[in-house]
């Protein structure tokens, strides 16, 4: 499509100069063919198809409560409907700041978390005490997002960004493979978003942020809605929490399954 | 100037170990005007010394804003001076387009000392000719940098650099304890008390002081004429620092930076003085130490 190359058709003539060229006469160097940027788009060699996800993580809940964030992921990556890698952690703690947690290909998020620890490190070595806040790795992440989807390469992932700052603000995004990003007290990656979010926004008080009880509480009954409705879900997750007190991942949990109401629903 | 056969290429070295291009790279700082910065616990100030031209009626830029957090101001060769502020506003550009947020001032001295340096060990470039007092506030603090063609980069708790700077050098170090309780006007009062013991008895006519400041919910700003004319009447009022005759610790009352005994351009040997003991970094050529 960007080439304009139809590996398929038949050259129009054989042995001689392309429309416009000269004859290349002996004697000269053959030019070395430009192999194209990436090799996903159609080129001589044919196409390798990149807007697809291979190992999935499924969604990745995040609350904003008074005094830091909360991120859930259940610790499923599922190979197409195959639920391939059963005990796998999607929630991450970058540094002290930062907790970051991955759905989508999970190819993209191991290698996009590689590049995110060595800015860590980088930052450690400059030996200064300033570690980079969430709102800097959510917009650095944005810039780089965007760009592969320019590129028409992206990496296929949705991410939702947490932490605090300096003062114990807290932040919370969510950051697309388009090189979307929101921030609001409540976001989600897949299923989530069309699951949670709605149970979440339901329960905000109007004058104030949750608490951290009121929190811990919507993560448990969001991740078992989850459980229930998402079929690329397990009942087993994990739950960053970021605050000034301390960043950390703790799990794993299990859903409190309750099928009893399976009786009472008709159709869907 | 003292010329010897190892001045002619950045790559030579002396045989005392000596890097003389760089070392003249200096004196190229001590011939800009005099420019001073020091910082509070809130504020960092910088003053510096303008030449007015009585025919164009322009004045020198030296004090650069670089970021809405960060200014300079410098001593030395304008044109380069121009090129290193642009090379810091593009990085300040970058970080912010790229983290969201002010670039630490910290790594921004950092990174531009490591471009100084490159500079000094390469035989088709020569070090930049200026030497820069960088005044920001970001999360830690405010914070002075003096920024160097030796590519040294020094955080300060105050420093002045350019012609005559060893009476403003004095002026600081006597005061220096003060200036961490300082509020807002009596940090620009200092500065400007500082910077006009590096004016000469006759060119008074000739140079106007210009401050700016930076601080806490204070972006980096230049003063305007009204507001430079309004801390100098302060300051009038104030006692004037002592003359440089009166200086006990001034050699001969002169600052030393124009006297031909030191750096590269005298016999070489480093005089020890009382004012070399005591001031806080070398802005000169006598850093073999």
């Amino acid at each position: 499509m960007l080439n304009n190359y139809n590996s398929l058709a038949q050259p129009l003539w054989q042995n001689g100069p392309a429309p416009g060229e000269f004859y290349k006469f002996t004697g000269g160097q053959m030019p070395v063919q430009q192999l194209p940027r990436e090799l996903t788009t159609v080129g001589p060699y044919g196409t390798k198809h990149s807007t697809a996800a291979i190992t999935t993580g499924s969604s990745v809940l995040g609350i904003r409560y008074d005094e830091g964030v909360m991120l859930a992921a259940d610790t499923l990556v599922s190979y197409g409907s195959l639920a391939r890698y059963q005990n796998i952690e999607r929630v991450f703690k970058i540094n002290k700041n930062i907790l970051l947690g991955g759905s989508g290909d999970f190819a993209d998020i191991q290698s996009i978390k590689r590049n995110i620890d060595q800015k860590m490190i980088e930052d450690q070595c400059c030996d200064d005490n300033i570690e980079m806040k969430p709102k800097s790795l959510a917009s650095w992440m944005t810039r780089v997002l965007y760009n592969r989807r320019s590129r028409m390469n992206p990496l296929y992932i949705d991410v939702v960004v947490g932490g605090v700052d300096n003062e114990g603000t807290p932040y919370l995004a969510n950051v697309d493979l388009r090189g979307r990003s929101h921030e609001d007290y409540v976001v989600a990656t897949g299923f989530a978003r069309h699951l949670a979010i709605p149970l979440v926004r339901e329960k905000k008080p109007k004058d104030r942020d949750f608490t951290v009880v009121e929190a811990a509480e919507l993560i448990r009954t969001c991740m078992e809605v989850l459980y229930y409705r998402d079929t690329r879900n397990i009942s087993q997750y994990t739950v960053g929490v970021c605050s000034l007190n301390g960043c950390g991942v703790e799990g794993p949990f299990q859903v409190n399954e309750n099928w009893t109401f399976a009786e009472t629903i008709k159709g869907y | 100037m003292f010329r010897n056969q190892y001045d002619s290429d950045t790559t030579t070295w002396s045989p005392q170990g000596r890097l003389f291009q760089v070392e003249y790279a200096m004196e190229a700082v001590k011939q800009g005007a005099a420019t001073v910065g020091l910082k509070s616990a809130d504020y960092a100030v910088l003053a510096a010394l303008c030449r007015t031209s009585k025919d164009t009626d322009t004045l020198q830029r030296k004090i650069m804003p670089v970021d809405g957090h960060v200014g300079m101001s410098i001593a030395g060769l304008t044109a380069d001076a121009r090129l290193v502020c642009q090379y810091m506003r593009t990085e300040c550009m970058a970080y912010r387009h790229s983290y969201d947020t002010e670039f630490p001032i910290r790594r921004l001295v950092a990174n531009l000392g490591n471009k100084l340096q490159a500079t000094t060990q390469r035989y088709d470039r020569r070090p930049y000719g200026v030497g820069m007092l960088v005044a920001g506030y970001d999360e830690q603090g405010p914070h002075i940098f003096q920024v160097m063609p030796t590519a040294n980069v020094l955080n300060c708790k105050a420093m002045a650099i350019g012609s005559r700077s060893q009476s403003a050098r004095t002026y600081l170090e006597r005061n220096m304890e003060s200036f961490a309780g300082c509020d807002k006007d009596e940090l620009i009062c200092h500065a400007i008390q500082a910077i006009r013991g590096s004016l000469g008895h006759d060119d008074t006519e000739n140079l106007t002081i210009n401050v700016a400041i930076v601080g806490k919910d204070l972006p980096f700003k230049m003063f305007t004429d009204a507001e430079n004319q309004y801390y100098l009447n302060i300051v009038k009022a104030l006692d004037p620092p002592l003359e440089a005759e009166q200086d006990a610790l001034s050699e001969g009352g002169m600052s030393d930076d124009d006297m031909m005994d030191h750096g590269p351009s005298g016999s070489g040997v480093p005089t020890s003085d009382a004012t070399d003991i005591n001031t806080n970094a070398s802005t000169g050529g006598n850093d073999a130490r």
